[in-house]
């Protein structure tokens, strides 16, 4: 689960790390007030969206005068941003974050993450700020200084003090230890993934802070995070994939157009693949998980089709702890319940396979019937491409 | 011989008296593995199934000389199961869950250092070993015995590999899922080299997805060390960045996480690769007749 860059410098700050002084607003006048009682010369005025890159897209810029943060408010509230990560259709943003203009002196990137390959928490940082990490690693992977945490004893303070000395902040490292150590706690308390400070700043006047701020947390961890789970925005998310995740699926949009319900992500990734494979491309990733009942089936169905550009539907499923009966009748209650004008695909397999597949044929449905994974795709495609196999 | 459970294995499963952890406990007892009891906390003395139920393991062990548990336990409170078989001194712990907090993980592998349990999972379809023993949640009646070892994150990706396996009469030596979360028990690489080590597995099946580098690792390390052929897939060509797809795990978080560049990269290596799932049978067929 992600979170705003506002929602994130609260939790940094209930921690003691200094973010800039600021608040979020959701409208123009709301803005200038805000500038006004912030004071100063100068102000940033922030779209709150998840995705990042929100520098190149126009969703930072600067104000000289609080009617110029109104202004700018005004244009960002409502609009719609495209960043390089939001995808060409871009993201609603509903609120803008006003800061007091920060006097940088030096800017370091900062993140604490779960690193896979080590099976730890990792602290990793840079002396250069406000930069793509991944294009360091690639180019100059010197320039990254990463210490792996210890889960028995925690971040040690020797290794803070490692971290100060390799981007340069050696002379200041008892203050950034208190401060490494208080971002650490805060990972470990809120059950994240990652808490990213891109940039870390000095300002001119000395002061550590914290600039910009991504948190990502752990969605298995929300049922011990309830403060956290309140800060999930849904219209940061796909309507549909909101809808499946209440009934238990697991959906995920993609841009093609054959519609795929199957059971296991392993297998929907693989169902996918099988598309590509054919020269098809998936419409979506739909995982019904175990113990699928009819009704689970049923509302896969619904949301797939909400789908415009679903030509084809491919139902792949390899009954383990599911039941292929139980799948089956799930497609013949979704036909009933709901006007299908594409063509369906099922390929079934595994536990009551023939009692699946009799429930299927003696339904009078138009559907398609495949014997393995290789036939389901090759039929999938070539339904979707208004052709049959 | 097999890896990591056999029909010698005594079998205790935590969350006995569940519903789940019942239902697999009757299947895994008819395809003959050897159950010898359970735990379900304040149910110590009952028997269930026919079977005793203690109140803890480290009872049950004693007890029953247990050397195996599958646990069946909700994910918030999986990894206290977790510890407490570890502590018990269980040979080979099953985690099945789907939702064990990653950090959880993080500390049980910290907590397992200087310990000897082998940790299968979590998010795991278990493991099995068919004809002789079975801890998880697999459908036992696509396994056939033979010398053909299948790892995998996924479960249901576990079970179409392997029956195109058994559809051209190659079975298995064992089958185990090690779970599509980032942080799991055992990795890719600790299975290959159990397998490379077991005199009934001739050629070995690894079955990962994007996210992360233990494929790559697993087979860089088999390129070096195993002298058994090794036949990968990797689920997700077709995957967007940055989306969890289903598991925790997977994730595609840089450009040598993709399922493509791990393809290329096992390929590489020397591996044979399969580009298309439905061709997982095909390929090893080739790998076996290759090796005579």
């Amino acid at each position: 689960m992600n979170i705003h860059e506002y929602q994130a410098k609260e939790l940094l700050k209930s921690y003691g790390v200094p973010v800039p002084p600021g608040e979020v607003v959701y409208s123009e006048r709301a803005a200038a007030r805000v500038a006004e009682d912030l004071g100063g010369s100068r102000w940033v005025v922030k779209a709150q969206v998840h995705a990042g890159g929100r520098g190149k897209g126009g969703g930072v810029k600067l104000a000289d005068a609080p009617e110029r943060v109104a202004e700018l408010a005004d244009q960002m509230i409502g609009s719609t941003l495209v960043t390089a990560q939001t995808g060409p259709a871009g993201q609603r943003v509903s609120r803008v974050l006003v800061e007091r203009g920060a006097r940088i002196d030096r800017e370091f990137y900062l993140a604490l993450t779960v690193d896979r390959g080590s099976q730890r928490i990792v602290v990793v940082a840079s002396a250069e700020g406000g930069i793509d990490i991944e294009d360091v690693a690639a180019t100059t992977p010197d320039a990254i200084h990463t210490e792996y945490v210890d889960p028995g004893v925690g971040l040690l303070d020797f290794q803070c003090r490692k971290v100060a000395t390799a981007i340069g902040l050696g002379g200041r490292a008892a203050s950034f230890t208190r401060l490494l150590k208080r971002i650490y706690r805060l990972f470990r308390d809120k059950d994240c993934l990652l808490l990213e400070i891109n940039p870390f700043i000095v300002t001119e006047d000395g002061d550590m802070v914290a600039l910009d701020a991504k948190m990502q947390f752990d969605d298995n961890a929300l049922f011990r995070q309830g403060e956290v789970a309140e800060l999930r925005d849904f219209d940061e998310e796909d309507p549909k994939e909101v809808e499946a995740t209440g009934h238990g699926l697991n959906y995920i949009a993609l841009d093609g157009s054959v519609g795929c319900i199957v059971n296991g992500a392993g297998l929907a990734m693989a169902t996918m693949d099988a598309i590509g494979v054919h020269g098809g491309r998936p419409a979506n990733f739909l995982d019904v998980g175990g113990g699928a009942s009819p009704e689970k089936v049923a509302n896969a169905f619904r949301i797939v089709l909400k789908d415009p550009n679903v030509r084809a539907i491919l139902v792949n499923i390899f009954a383990g702890i599911n039941r292929c009966d139980w799948i089956a009748q799930g497609v013949v209650q979704a036909t009933r319940d709901q006007r299908i004008d594409v063509p369906v695909i099922v390929r079934l397999a595994g536990t009551n396979v023939e009692e699946g597949r009799r429930i299927l044929s003696q339904t009078g449905l138009e559907l398609i019937q495949a014997d393995d994974l290789d036939d389901a795709a090759v039929k999938a495609v070539a339904a979707s491409a208004g052709t049959s196999a | 011989m097999s890896v990591f459970v056999d029909r010698d294995s005594r079998v205790v499963l935590q969350g006995f008296t569940g519903t789940h952890a019942t239902f697999h406990a009757q299947e895994a007892m008819e395809f003959g593995t050897q159950i010898v009891g359970g735990v379900t906390p304040g149910r110590g003395g009952t028997t269930h199934l026919g079977l005793p139920v203690f109140d803890n393991v480290a009872d049950a062990v004693l007890e029953t000389g247990a050397t195996v548990s599958g646990i069946f336990v909700p994910p918030q409170v999986a990894v206290d199961g977790l510890y407490e078989a570890i502590e018990a001194g269980i040979d080979v712990a099953v985690i099945i869950a789907d939702g064990v907090p990653v950090q959880d993980m993080v500390r049980t592998k910290r907590y397992l250092a200087g310990r000897s349990t082998t940790i299968i999972g979590p998010n795991s379809p278990g493991i099995i070993t068919p004809g002789r023993c079975k801890v998880g949640i697999m459908p036992s009646h696509i396994y056939s015995p033979g010398r053909i070892g299948v790892v995998s994150r996924s479960g249901t990706l576990n079970y179409e590999a392997v029956s195109q396996m058994t559809k051209l009469g190659l079975g298995q030596s064992t089958c185990v899922g090690i779970g599509g979360d980032p942080v799991n028990g055992t990795d890719f690489r600790a299975v290959l080299e159990a397998f490379e080590n077991d005199d009934d597995t001739d050629v070995v099946v690894m079955i990962g997805e994007i996210g992360g580098r233990q494929e790559v690792e697993a087979a860089a390390w088999a390129a070096q060390y195993m002298s058994k052929p090794l036949v990968c897939f990797i689920a997700g060509v077709s995957a967007p960045r940055g989306r969890r797809m289903g598991h925790a795990g997977a994730v595609i978080s840089g450009d040598s996480d993709t399922a493509t560049a791990k393809l290329d990269a096992i390929e590489e290596l020397g591996h044979r690769v399969v580009r298309n799932p439905a061709d997982i049978g095909d390929t090893v067929l080739r790998a076996v007749k290759e090796i005579g």
